[in-house]
């Protein structure tokens, strides 16, 4: 079975403490699931199986529904988060410019491996339609081009050794 | 305990306080259809397949939620509501694989026969035919995602008769499954005690016994109630 991710080269990680600590706060009720799960995802970026576990064992929950409410909310992260990140829009203007198709073909492409590719709901810019959001940074009326064009951008940019990331 | 008094579709019948008009409806003689209530576990209010009319009330309620009250007006079979009915039957078949010629309970599924009840004969939306797997690691058991309709008889059966709470739902919207403890396969679940509890439950051919084939498989419907008047009353009535 994984193991809780560690700090590497630590000499011991504090991570487990503090949330063993926030646990023991809300005497560990499975009332407080949510505001564990963040927790959880603030110390670890994300939260892995074996730290599900080890919440649904401390807080008295069967690991079913621990998952079942992680999946349920799209704030909550069970792979760690990429390089870089690309949100799509996809309120109505971005979805009938075409954001699910931008969607897809991000999710398909061969060179997305350093992407963690989600989509969203209206970023208030509709005029810009279809947005996509790299980085933090909004790209206004994308293409597929256009997005192949910043994939690249930045996996030559990786090679030459720049961090491209944030 | 005190009683109500109400009139479902023109009769008027008496319930106890307290109780459902979906179970006052029924205990009179009148079937409102359901997929998710199973007497015995809690109601989740997950198929809406029981939604009446209640005069006054401009929402549709669903039966197994909505508690009778005295006086109470409800209709639960106008065209309305049948039209309702058959959409959401045509939804449910939609959304996953249902194809019956070749489904272990052809001929003994809760959704095939109220779809035969409620002439649902073709349906009128475009079938999404998902890509979803069989999970056939359980010894004795089949889980097979395409025929599931999430009404969560199997959840709750697990959780509040067997106690084991191995199901539960994971994720939203149409991307909702079935899952088993931390979404492992059935057969590596820790929790499972193998009682078969969910799949006597579950209303389609979404869990199966390993063994049968097309239409072979036969669900018993009156174990639940053994068990709970056996659990509740102390009277084992077989």
């Amino acid at each position: 079975m994984d193991e809780i991710p560690q700090t590497a080269g630590a000499a011991h990680d504090e991570r487990e403490q503090i949330l063993d600590r926030a646990m023991a706060r809300h005497h560990n009720s499975g009332d407080a699931l949510i505001e564990i799960l963040h927790t959880a995802q603030q110390l670890y970026g994300y939260l892995p199986a074996p730290l599900l576990k080890k919440i649904a064992r401390r807080l008295m929950l069967p690991p079913s529904r621990v998952l079942g409410v992680a999946t349920f909310y799209h704030l909550f992260r069970l792979e760690p988060l990429r390089k870089h990140s690309a949100v799509v829009c996809l309120g109505t203007a971005c979805y009938e410019a075409g954001g699910t198709e931008l969607l897809e073909g991000l999710r398909q492409h061969p060179g997305s491996g350093d992407w963690s590719v989600a989509s969203g709901r209206c970023v208030g810019s509709c005029g810009l339609a279809p947005i996509v959001i790299c980085d933090g940074r909004a790209m206004a009326r994308v293409t597929a081009d256009k997005l192949e064009a910043r994939l690249r951008e930045d996996h030559d940019r990786g090679s030459t050794g720049t961090d491209a990331g944030h | 305990m005190s009683v109500r008094t109400l009139e479902v579709d023109g009769r008027t019948i008496t319930a106890l306080e307290g109780q459902t008009v979906f179970s006052a409806a029924w205990d009179s003689g009148i079937r409102i259809p359901r997929l998710c209530h199973l007497g015995g576990l809690s109601e989740a209010g997950a198929c809406r397949l029981c939604l009446v009319e209640i005069e006054g009330q401009k929402k549709l309620q669903p039966a197994c939620l909505t508690k009778v009250a005295e006086d109470m007006v409800v209709n639960t079979a106008t065209p309305a509501l049948l039209a309702h009915r058959r959409l959401i039957v045509e939804l449910l078949l939609a959304e996953r694989n249902h194809v019956c010629a070749v489904c272990v309970l052809n001929g003994a599924c809760e959704l095939q026969d109220l779809a035969a009840q409620l002439g649902v004969d073709h349906v009128r939306l475009r079938p999404q035919y998902p890509s979803l797997p069989v999970d056939l690691s359980h010894e004795r058991f089949g889980l097979d995602h395409n025929r599931c309709i999430l009404c969560t008889r199997c959840v709750r059966v697990c959780d509040e008769v067997e106690g084991a709470h191995t199901w539960d739902v994971a994720g939203r919207g149409r991307n909702s499954r079935i899952i088993s403890d931390l979404g492992e396969p059935w057969g590596d679940s820790g929790s499972c005690t193998s009682c078969g509890k969910c799949v006597q439950v579950c209303p389609t051919g979404a869990l199966f016994s390993k063994g049968r084939t097309v239409a072979e498989m036969r669900k018993d419907r009156g174990f639940l109630r053994y068990i709970m008047t056996a659990r509740e009353k102390k009277l084992w009535i077989s």
